[in-house]
């Protein structure tokens, strides 16, 4: 599925952020979080996941730290602040909001769609 | 990468793929060090799910994504970081221990060209009253120890460390063995010229094993005009602090100025060309766009101020003397559209076509062409009746040089307007001349002197 650009740039905050509020992790494995959450439907590009990374660094919504991994190479892990944390709650409510508006709005406009249908069978009957 | 990605193991794909990365200047080392750990992860991964390393290389490059566009998004995330990096790296970047162990290098040569510069004075030799001695020494007091912090830093290959030495030992005998007299030009001439010739010699250690590449040496002419803009800002800096120094000093009734004259200003203005050196190389992404920038203001100017005086020249019908200093106006004249042309090739993408830029620098060569056509004309008319001196011949020769450079590359340039010629050749003909005003300096230094009897 094609996503717009605004719209993956709106939600890799929130999503970035949730995923490091299950557990600090690093770049590779949050784009497979993401891939396995979204059922492999939201494809980010890899190389764009870093500068958002590093922006949320920058905003104090994150930490980084090196580490030296299994493998034996060095690997920039991110944990989440408190700060973090909060806006993630905020996120969310805004989120569910947007969520909440659209389910309202998706439904009102299947209900006509379903009465005309009904009708429609109805002249037939 | 040009080579087939089956010839090479995957190893040196991604070492290229990571010197590829690390070209670009919005991507730091340590970005870069991120981003080649998601690779190899994405690599492995791929290869686990039974792919060939080699199709796993080129799916994980490709899932990375268009490097352009990410390094635009890394250049706008860290815009503002790029002041913040300029003298002091940062802590955690894995390249900090090679930064650092350069910068103690630089300020160790920078060192050892302030006491090359203090140590005739144990023998003796007074800044002022032996002020021949050391303005025909000074270049190698700086330009040796430059030369060395380039060899040492490019570790420079055995071939080319045997005869650096001796081309500075053979510019040591020229300043030092001709019996000048008081005063004479030709020691002023060598003074002005050996500069010039051994800047070769920084530019062959400056380029490592570059040197016979055009993209080395047009590195090395970029090199240069940073090398100029930090060191005059330095300067700058150095003659605010001398002169806080006197007045606080004078307040409390201590008088400094044998101390500047002897002490901190030759040691400072030597040992400030290698901090300046080593800036250049450290910061290269904060400046590197300063000269161009330059160049792109001054261009237009320049050009109308030539075509001004061209102009009112033609209008007025007024001779011109036979001056030394007007042909040394017309030799920085050629000089200065010389290098507003360099930097703006220097700094112009060779791939992308002619624009309104262009044609303005167009314009700029030639009406300098026939300033200085002009000039000549009116010079070489009359020459024989006044005789040769060493002065003349030196400025008419370098006159002739840039002369022939400026005609070629108009015509290099008006083929690549007309869409017959590429850039390309524009900047091989500007960095293959460089050996030429080397080749004048030296002969200038060399012969000079015995042709015109040491006055």
């Amino acid at each position: 599925m094609d996503f717009s650009k605004d719209l993956m740039a709106a939600s890799s905050t929130p999503i970035v952020l949730a995923i490091l509020a299950e557990g600090d992790s690093y770049g590779y494995a949050i784009l497979k979080r993401v891939q396995e959450l979204s059922g492999g439907h939201m494809q980010w590009t890899d190389g764009m996941l870093y500068p958002v990374l590093h922006r949320l660094e920058r905003l104090g919504h994150i930490e980084a730290r090196w580490e030296v991994a299994e493998s034996g190479r060095r690997r920039k892990y991110y944990r989440v602040t408190s700060g973090g944390r909060r806006q993630l709650a905020e996120e969310r409510r805004q989120w569910e909001a947007v969520d909440a508006t659209l389910r309202g709005i998706w439904h009102a406009l299947s209900e006509p769609v379903a009465r005309a249908a009904s009708s429609l069978g109805g002249a037939f009957r | 990468m040009t080579t087939p990605a089956g010839a090479l193991s995957l190893e040196e794909q991604i070492d290229r793929w990571r010197s590829y990365l690390a070209r670009r200047r919005a991507i730091q080392p340590i970005d870069v060090a991120e981003l080649e750990d998601h690779l190899r992860e994405q690599i492995a991964g791929l290869t686990e799910a039974g792919l060939a390393s080699d199709e796993a290389f080129l799916i994980a490059v490709k899932r990375m994504g268009d490097l352009d566009a990410i390094s635009r998004e890394f250049a706008r995330e860290h815009s503002d970081g790029l002041w913040k990096q300029l003298v002091v790296p940062g802590t955690d970047t894995a390249a900090a221990p090679a930064l650092r162990s350069d910068a103690v290098a630089a300020f160790c040569f920078a060192g050892a060209a302030a006491i090359l510069m203090k140590l005739p004075a144990l023998f003796g030799l007074d800044l002022q009253a032996d002020a021949g001695f050391y303005a025909r020494n000074v270049s190698l007091f700086v330009l040796l120890p430059l030369t060395a912090y380039f060899a040492w830093k490019r570790r420079l290959a055995p071939a080319s460390l045997r005869w650096l030495p001796v081309a500075f030992a053979v510019a040591a005998v020229f300043a030092n063995v001709y019996p000048f007299g008081p005063a004479a030009d030709t020691l002023v001439l060598t003074v002005l010229h050996l500069p010039i010739a051994l800047w070769l010699a920084v530019g062959v250690a400056y380029a490592g094993g570059r040197w016979n590449e055009v993209a080395g040496r047009m590195d090395f002419i970029r090199f240069s005009g940073e090398l100029f803009i930090y060191y005059a800002l330095i300067a700058l800096g150095g003659a605010v602090l001398m002169a806080f120094m006197a007045m606080i000093f004078e307040a409390i009734g201590i008088k400094v100025e044998s101390f500047f004259q002897y002490w901190l200003l030759p040691c400072g203005a030597t040992g400030a060309v290698l901090v300046a050196a080593w800036l250049v190389e450290a910061k290269q992404s904060v400046i590197e766009n300063m000269a161009p920038v330059l160049t792109q203001l001054f261009t237009p100017m320049f050009a109308a101020v030539l075509i001004a005086f061209l102009g009112t020249w033609l209008v007025a019908g007024q001779g011109l003397p036979i001056d030394r200093n007007v042909l040394i106006a017309f030799d920085v004249l050629l000089a200065l559209v010389l290098c507003l042309l360099l930097y703006s090739i220097s700094a112009r993408d060779p791939r992308s076509p002619p624009g309104v830029f262009d044609v303005v620098r167009v314009v700029l060569v030639i009406s300098a062409l026939l300033a200085d056509a002009l000039a000549l004309s009116a010079i070489a008319a009359r020459i024989s009746e006044f005789g040769f001196t060493p002065n003349r011949v030196a400025a008419l020769g370098e006159n002739v040089i840039l002369l022939v450079n400026l005609a070629w590359s108009a015509v290099l340039y008006l083929r690549f307007l007309r869409g017959r010629g590429s850039f390309g050749a524009l900047e091989r003909w500007q960095t293959g001349y460089l050996p030429v005003y080397a080749g004048w300096a030296a002969l200038v230094v060399v012969v000079f002197p015995p042709l015109f009897g040491y006055i």
